[in-house]
C-alpha cells in the first residue's frame, strides 16, 4: 500500500452570507499518496477551488470542521505560524490565473527567492540568487538571470505560469495543489506545463491534488479521479476504472458532454440547469436530482451516502443504478442493471 | 525612468500655457480696471482715457497677453497698488509662510489618515473600520471655514493653548532657535484644522484599495508560500494599495491651495491666500494675477510629482 500523505475526512467549509453558514466544501473525505496525482474535476462553482483553499488553509472568514491531517498530524484550526512552517515548505499551490497570481510591483526573482527566504534563513542572497536562477532554469524559462530582475507584466502567460510554479516548488513540497494550472493557457503551452508538472512529481516523489475540469488533462495526468458536484464528492476510482465504467449520473453526464473527434455529432449532449447557488443548494437528498427530473424519485437515497461498489471505487447515491440518458429508451435501463 | 520623467515634464510646457491664456483672459474679464480705483476722481475723465491709451488698455488683447508674458518671463509680476512695491518681492515673503503651512498639513494628513487607512481596510467591517470610517465621512461634510472657526475659538480663544494669529512672534529674530520654534508654533493650529478633515480622502482611497487587494490571487499566493500576515501586509498589500494615493496627491496639493485661502483668512496667517483674497477685494490687479498664477503653477507641479512618484512605485509605468 502507498504511503499516505494527505488524508481528509469529512471536510465541511462554510462561509457565512448574511447570518447563515453555507457550506461550499461538504463531508469530502479523500486521501492522496505519496507520488500520485489526485485529479478532481467538476464543472464551475462545484466547490474544487474551495477544497484546494482548504487543503491550504487559504480561507480567511470560513468555518472548517472535519479533519485534514497532513503525515499523520491534524491541520485544521492549527495556529498560523505553524500552518505558515507547513506552507511553502511541506505543501505548495499553483494558481489558476498567472496573470493575477503575481505581485505586479515586485520582481520575479524576489517573488520566487520569498519561498526561500521564508523556510530556509541560512541562505546568504548569492546562494538564494543562484537557486532561484536553478529554478527558472528547472521550469524552462530561458535567459533566467534576464528574467530574475524583470517584473511580471514583462512576461507571458505561459511564463508567468511557470514563474508560479518555480514558487511553489522552490522548496521541494511534498504535496503540490494545482489548481487549474492550465485553463488560463492555450494549447500548447498547456501540454508543456502539464509535462512539467509530471516531471516534477517523478523528481520529488510528491503527492499532487490536480484541479481541473478538462477531462483530457485528467486521462493524461491522473492515477486517481475524485468527480466533485455541489461540494460533495459523488464518485472517486482509479482513472482507468472511472473512464471506462462511470457510475454516477453526474460523471457519465460529464463523459457524455465530451465532443468526440472520431464521430461527427450534431448536438453534443448537455447536462440540465446549472450547478446550484451555495445558498440555493439541496440539503437533502441527492444534489444532482434536480437536473435529471426525469428519474424516479424513489430513485435516490433521502442521506446519500458514498458506496464502495469495487474496491476503491466509490459513488454517492443509489440513483446510478436507476440513471439514463433521457434519449436512451427505458429498456435499455433495466437491461443495464440487470 | 529619466526618460518618462522628461516627457512628463515637457507635457508641462502646453499645460503652463494654457494656464497663463486662461488666467489672462479671466483678469481681463474682471470688472474695472486697474485706474479705476486709484486715480482722484478730480482727474478729468479725459487725461484717464489719455492713460489708459498709454499703458495700452485699449491694444488688442494678444498684443496685451505678448506683453504681460515678455515680462512675466523676465520675472516681472508687475506692481502693487496697494502696497506700492513688485508683486514678486511681496509674494516672497508670504510663499515661504504658505509653502510651509502647506507642507506641515500634507504632512499631518498622511500621520493622520495613512494608519487609519490602513486600519480600516485591514480590519474592514468591525467597530474600528466603522469608526474610522464615520470620522473621515464627518470630515468630508464638514465645512472647512466652520471647522477651522471651532478650533480658533476653541483652543486658541477658550484654551488658549495656540496663537490666534501671525506667523511668528512679534519680535523674534530670523535664524535663532526660538524664531524656527515660534513659526512652527504658530502653524501648527491651521495645519492641524485643515488636517483634520481633508484625511478622507486619503483615509477612504487606503481603505477600499487594501479591501480589494487582500483578496486578489498575488496575496493568497504570498500566503501560500508561508509569509506570516504581518508580512502579506507590508510587503504585498500596502505597496500595491499606495498607487492611488501616489496617483492623488496631486489633487491634494490642489485641494490644499484652495483650503489654504480659507484658513489663512481664518487664522490671519500671512501666507499667499490671504493675500489672494485681500487683492480681490481691493481690485489690486496684478497682485491677484500673480498669485493665481502661482496657485495654477503649485498645481500642475503637484500632478508632475505624484506623476513621478507613482512612476518610482509602479513597474508598469516606468518602463512605457
Amino acid at each position: 500500500m502507498a504511503e499516505k500523505l494527505l488524508e481528509i475526512k469529512n471536510l465541511k467549509t462554510s462561509f457565512r452570507i448574511k447570518d447563515d453558514y453555507f457550506a461550499a466544501v461538504d463531508d469530502v473525505s479523500l486521501t492522496v499518496n505519496k507520488n500520485e496525482v489526485l485529479a478532481i474535476v467538476g464543472e464551475s462553482g462545484c466547490g474544487k477551488s474551495a477544497l484546494a483553499f482548504s487543503i491550504m488553509g487559504l480561507h480567511t472568514r470560513a468555518k472548517m470542521e472535519g479533519n485534514i491531517s497532513f503525515k499523520g498530524e491534524n491541520i485544521v484550526g492549527i495556529s498560523p505560524s505553524k500552518l505558515n512552517k507547513l506552507r511553502g515548505k511541506n505543501m505548495g499551490m499553483i494558481f489558476q490565473d498567472p496573470l493575477t497570481a503575481l505581485n505586479p510591483l515586485m520582481e520575479i526573482g524576489d517573488q520566487i527567492g520569498e519561498a526561500l527566504l521564508l523556510h530556509n534563513k541560512e541562505l546568504s542572497k548569492t546562494q538564494r540568487k543562484e537557486k532561484v536562477i536553478k529554478l527558472l532554469n528547472k521550469v524552462g524559462i530561458p535567459r533566467p538571470e534576464y528574467v530574475y530582475e524583470q517584473f511580471p507584466h514583462e512576461l507571458s502567460g505561459g511564463m508567468r505560469q511557470r514563474v508560479v510554479i518555480a514558487t511553489a516548488i522552490a522548496n521541494e513540497p511534498e504535496l503540490l495543489i494545482a489548481d487549474e494550472p492550465t485553463t488560463a493557457l492555450d494549447v500548447t503551452i498547456q501540454s508543456q506545463i502539464l509535462d512539467l508538472i509530471k516531471d516534477l512529481k517523478e523528481d520529488m516523489d510528491s503527492g499532487i491534488v490536480l484541479i481541473t475540469h478538462d477531462l483530457g488533462v485528467v486521462a493524461e495526468m491522473a492515477d486517481r479521479v475524485a468527480v466533485m458536484y455541489a461540494g460533495q464528492i459523488v464518485e472517486i476510482a482509479d482513472v482507468t476504472t472511472l473512464f471506462e465504467e462511470p457510475l454516477h449520473p453526474y460523471t457519465r453526464s460529464l463523459f457524455n458532454s465530451v465532443p468526440n473527434a472520431k464521430e461527427a455529432q450534431d448536438r453534443l449532449h448537455v447536462i440540465q440547469g446549472i450547478v446550484p447557488s451555495l445558498q440555493n443548494l439541496p440539503r437533502i437528498g441527492c444534489r444532482f436530482a434536480p437536473r435529471m427530473p426525469w428519474i424516479d424519485g424513489e430513485a435516490h437515497e433521502e442521506h446519500p451516502e458514498m458506496h464502495e461498489v469495487k474496491p476503491g471505487h466509490y459513488v454517492r447515491c443509489s440513483c446510478y443504478k436507476h440513471f439514463h440518458f433521457p434519449e436512451e429508451s427505458k429498456e435499455e435501463e433495466h437491461h443495464g442493471v440487470s | 525612468m529619466w526618460k518618462f520623467s522628461l516627457r512628463r515634464i515637457l507635457i508641462m510646457i502646453p499645460q503652463l500655457f494654457v494656464l497663463s491664456v486662461l488666467l489672462f483672459v479671466l483678469a481681463k474679464m474682471m470688472p474695472g480696471d486697474a485706474l479705476s480705483g486709484m486715480i482722484d476722481p478730480n482727474v478729468d475723465p479725459e487725461r484717464i482715457e489719455e492713460l489708459r491709451n498709454q499703458l495700452g488698455f485699449y491694444d488688442p488683447w494678444h498684443v496685451q497677453y505678448a506683453s504681460w508674458v515678455g515680462d512675466l518671463l523676465k520675472g516681472d509680476l508687475g506692481t502693487s497698488f496697494r502696497f506700492k512695491m513688485p508683486v514678486t518681492e511681496l509674494m516672497g515673503q508670504r510663499i515661504v509662510n504658505s509653502f510651509w503651512l502647506s507642507l506641515a498639513t500634507l504632512i499631518l494628513t498622511y500621520l493622520i489618515a495613512i494608519p487609519l487607512g490602513i486600519t480600516s481596510g485591514r480590519f474592514n467591517d468591525t467597530l474600528r473600520d466603522q469608526l474610522i470610517t464615520g470620522y473621515s465621512y464627518v470630515g468630508f461634510a464638514t465645512p472647512l471655514f466652520i471647522f477651522a472657526l471651532v478650533m480658533l475659538w476653541l483652543f486658541g480663544f477658550h484654551l488658549q493653548w495656540f496663537p490666534t494669529s501671525g506667523s511668528v512672534a512679534p519680535g523674534s529674530v530670523p535664524g535663532t532657535f526660538e524664531y524656527v520654534m515660534s513659526k512652527l508654533y504658530h502653524l501648527l493650529l491651521p495645519a492641524l484644522s485643515m488636517a483634520l478633515i481633508s484625511t478622507y480622502s486619503t483615509i477612504q482611497y487606503l481603505r477600499n484599495e487594501i479591501v480589494d487587494t487582500k483578496q486578489k490571487d498575488f496575496i493568497l499566493m504570498a500566503r501560500s508560500k508561508g509569509a506570516s500576515e504581518s508580512r502579506v501586509y507590508n510587503r504585498h498589500i500596502f505597496r500595491n494599495s499606495l498607487l492611488p494615493i501616489a496617483a492623488f496627491f496631486g489633487y491634494e496639493i490642489t485641494l490644499l491651495i484652495g483650503g489654504s485661502i480659507f484658513i489663512e483668512n481664518i487664522f490671519g496667517y500671512p501666507g499667499m491666500g490671504q493675500l489672494l483674497l485681500e487683492s480681490i477685494s481691493q481690485r489690486d490687479y496684478s497682485v491677484v494675477v500673480g498669485t493665481t498664477l502661482l496657485f495654477g503653477i503649485a498645481s500642475i507641479l503637484g500632478a508632475l510629482l505624484s506623476d513621478i512618484i507613482l512612476s518610482i512605485i509602479d513597474p508598469r509605468i516606468r518602463i512605457k
